[in-house]
């Protein structure tokens, strides 16, 4: 088996469905000859020629509208927006248009569209490229939302994405493009949207979370089994719509204590969700309430104050010593 | 002076005024007979006939909409030319993306009347399009659709299908983003679609004189480097001319045409504005002699095509053609909760599953 980086994985993932199927086709800024400016795309226009893999004139809103008529014309748009911050531009084309195509359609059209976009804080970018925009997209009905932590459920999961027949928005921390390597199978395979994946088994907390804040709340576990001796459960959500509560109950029933950590500030965003069908199905089982550990709610700060905004595995062991001690 | 880094331009930016095309005049005389579309008397007389039609069944959704019959209906009085030369002059596997407006061009294109009234009740068989009808449903949010006819309009390139993308707007939708990242897109892939806009003068209330300072709508093709051509859009016969014209350049691999269509709405934009607050009773009657009807009635009966009687008939025909498809829009079963959540995704999941079960 391979090992690659994510970003290799995402790479071969489209590189994967490129080769089997025609009508998957891979456009936005700068993806073609140079390959994206993270290089995702890197050679994939030399081996599937400038008609399956395009560069298009610097406009997002466009790129998802070309999206969406290909996809209702039975192409397989993979649209990528630079940058996460400038899904703003599009927001009407990814919500709006893709999202309720099938509904306003009655089931005639559909939106075979991903929407890919880099996202995610720690790397001192620029204002606007890093934001966790993700509580924006759950809201929306109609658009599934996607976000891997790791390279083996990058491809996987992005190979669903590319043949599931709805729209998805699949989100790529920047921190963990390059972050380090890990076996990833050649060729096909899918990762199931919409299960969660439990990395690290425990029995006295439930940690939830996903992306980047898997690797954040993996080490505080490890942190503090080793000071305190508390053994913490780790569970990657991977899909965020749909939501897998039954794998979040399930582990509640065995840690009856949970937190939530996510990179996006507090107030309604996924946190608050998982919250929510908590108390619907497992609030009889919680010995403490569940806490959110997450950024404040103010806007994505410039680069200088960035580590100290972002959860760190300290934040989180506080976060775990709070639910212990309630 | 060193040259400039990249130019494709090698056209100097026009400010002289742009003439619309006109064929046939108000009094119904040709007068631009180079430019007459090589149309039979049959299709001359079914041109008529559209035209009649819509309006009998515009004047009927009015009346329906006002009764609470219908749900959203936007008025199209005045501009039959506009959208019925328009749709004449394309095939019928031609893909039509509309704006909310446009259903007269969807149901002469194929889509069953009941379903325009179905659409228009909030009914989500209204925009179940038949598989062998090429159009997309009405869209709400203005200029979204310019950029799905692009993308439609890619489609069919990549392809290499014969076919052409049009997709309408009126005066407002050309201040959009998506209009110019639209036909952007379509100049520097060479796109065959056709930007048709309706300037029909006003936004809802907000005159074209607000609306923008470009000298025409028709104008702002030059920056996406696209062909921008002006119409008389009460000229049935310059429509389809124009439409023709730009449908085969598309299809010769020549790229997009912007086609700003001057026309009037007699109506309020919808049924719940005053027109009395931005509209003269002198502007309303300047427009009235150039009403697109009239003239093409004059034209058709000084050639022995029309006359009272086949008019009469074709109001008869449309009358009773619009009261079955209303019966058929108010005897189709209505929605349920659990069929909208069923359509959200291909395949419903289980939090939605779960919802369902509250409305079953």
């Amino acid at each position: 088996m391979a090992q690659m980086t994510m970003i290799q994985a995402i790479k071969d993932a489209m590189r994967v469905e490129l080769e089997r199927d025609p009508n998957v086709i891979l456009f936005g800024e700068d993806v073609g000859h140079v390959g994206g400016v993270f290089r995702a795309t890197e050679g994939l226009q030399k081996e599937f020629g400038e008609d399956r893999v395009f560069d298009t004139p610097l406009a997002e809103s466009a790129i998802g509208g070309l999206a969406v008529g290909l996809g209702v014309q039975g192409f397989r748009p993979i649209a990528e927006i630079q940058f996460v911050g400038f899904i703003y531009e599009a927001l009407d084309q990814i919500c709006v248009q893709a999202a309720r195509m099938r509904y306003r359609s009655g089931g005639r059209y559909n939106s075979p569209i991903v929407f890919r976009t880099p996202f995610g804080g720690g790397v001192k970018a620029a204002e606007l490229h890093t934001d966790a925009l993700e509580g924006l997209l759950v809201q929306t009905p109609g658009i599934k939302v996607v976000v891997p932590s790791n390279p083996y459920d990058a491809k996987g999961l992005l190979i669903a994405a590319i043949r599931d027949n709805d729209p998805v928005f699949f989100m790529e921390h920047l921190n963990l493009y390059r972050a380090f390597r890990a076996e990833v199978p050649e060729g096909e395979y899918t990762v199931e949207l919409g299960k969660a994946n439990v990395v690290r088994e425990g029995s006295d907390v439930t940690i939830i979370t996903y992306g980047a804040m898997v690797h954040t709340s993996v080490k505080a576990a490890e942190e503090i089994e080793k000071t305190q001796g508390v053994k913490v459960e780790v569970i990657d959500l991977r899909t965020l719509l749909p939501l897998d509560i039954d794998t979040i109950v399930t582990s509640i029933k065995k840690t009856n204590r949970a937190i939530i950590v996510q990179e996006a500030q507090k107030t309604s965003g996924v946190a608050a969700e998982v919250i929510a069908q908590i108390n619907e199905k497992a609030i009889l089982h919680l010995e403490a309430p569940v806490l959110r550990i997450s950024p404040p709610d103010t806007v994505y700060p410039f680069a200088q104050i960035e580590d100290a905004w972002l959860p760190s595995p300290a934040s989180v062991i506080a976060g775990i010593n709070q639910v212990l001690e309630f | 002076m060193s040259k400039p880094l990249v130019s494709q331009a090698n056209y100097e930016v026009t400010t002289e005024k742009v003439e619309p095309l006109q064929v046939l005049a108000p009094d119904g005389t040709i007068v631009n007979s180079d430019k007459m579309p090589n149309l039979s008397d049959d299709q001359l007389k079914e041109l008529m006939r559209r035209m009649v039609f819509t309006r009998v069944w515009d004047e009927r959704a009015v009346n329906l909409g006002r009764q609470g019959r219908l749900g959203f209906y936007a008025p199209v009085s005045g501009q039959e030319a506009s959208m019925i030369g328009s749709e004449f002059a394309l095939n019928k596997d031609d893909f039509i993306c509309p704006g909310y407006r446009d259903m007269p061009q969807l149901v002469w294109h194929g889509l069953p009347l009941y379903q325009a009234f179905l659409y228009s009740r909030g009914h989500q068989h209204g925009g179940q399009i038949p598989q062998d009808v090429h159009v997309l449903m009405p869209q709400i949010i203005i200029g979204a659709q310019i950029l799905h006819a692009t993308g439609v309009a890619m489609a069919f390139k990549k392809r290499n299908q014969p076919r052409v993308a049009i997709t309408y707007t009126g005066d407002g939708g050309s201040s959009e983003g998506d209009f110019y990242e639209g036909m952007n897109f379509a100049g520097a892939f060479k796109l065959p679609v056709i930007y048709f806009v309706q300037n029909n003068g006003y936004a809802i209330t907000t005159p074209y004189s607000k609306q923008t300072g470009a000298l025409s709508v028709a104008h702002k093709a030059l920056a996406a480097g696209i062909k921008g051509v002006q119409v008389d859009g009460m000229d049935v016969l310059a429509v389809v001319q124009a439409v023709t014209e730009a449908a085969e350049r598309g299809r010769r691999g020549e790229g997009a045409t912007l086609i700003e269509a001057l026309t009037y709405r007699y109506r309020p934009h919808s049924l719940a504005d005053d027109t009395t607050k931005y509209r003269t009773k002198d502007e309303e009657s300047d427009w009235e002699p150039r009403d697109p009807l009239t003239r093409m009635r004059l034209f058709l009966t000084k050639k022995g095509l029309w006359n009272e009687e086949i008019e009469a008939q074709v109001k008869e025909e449309a009358k009773a053609t619009v009261a079955e498809h209303i019966k058929k829009a108010e005897e189709t079963e209505k929605m349920t909760v659990s069929g909208l959540i069923d359509s959200m995704f291909e395949v419903t999941p289980s939090h939605l599953e779960e919802q369902k079960q509250a409305y079953k």
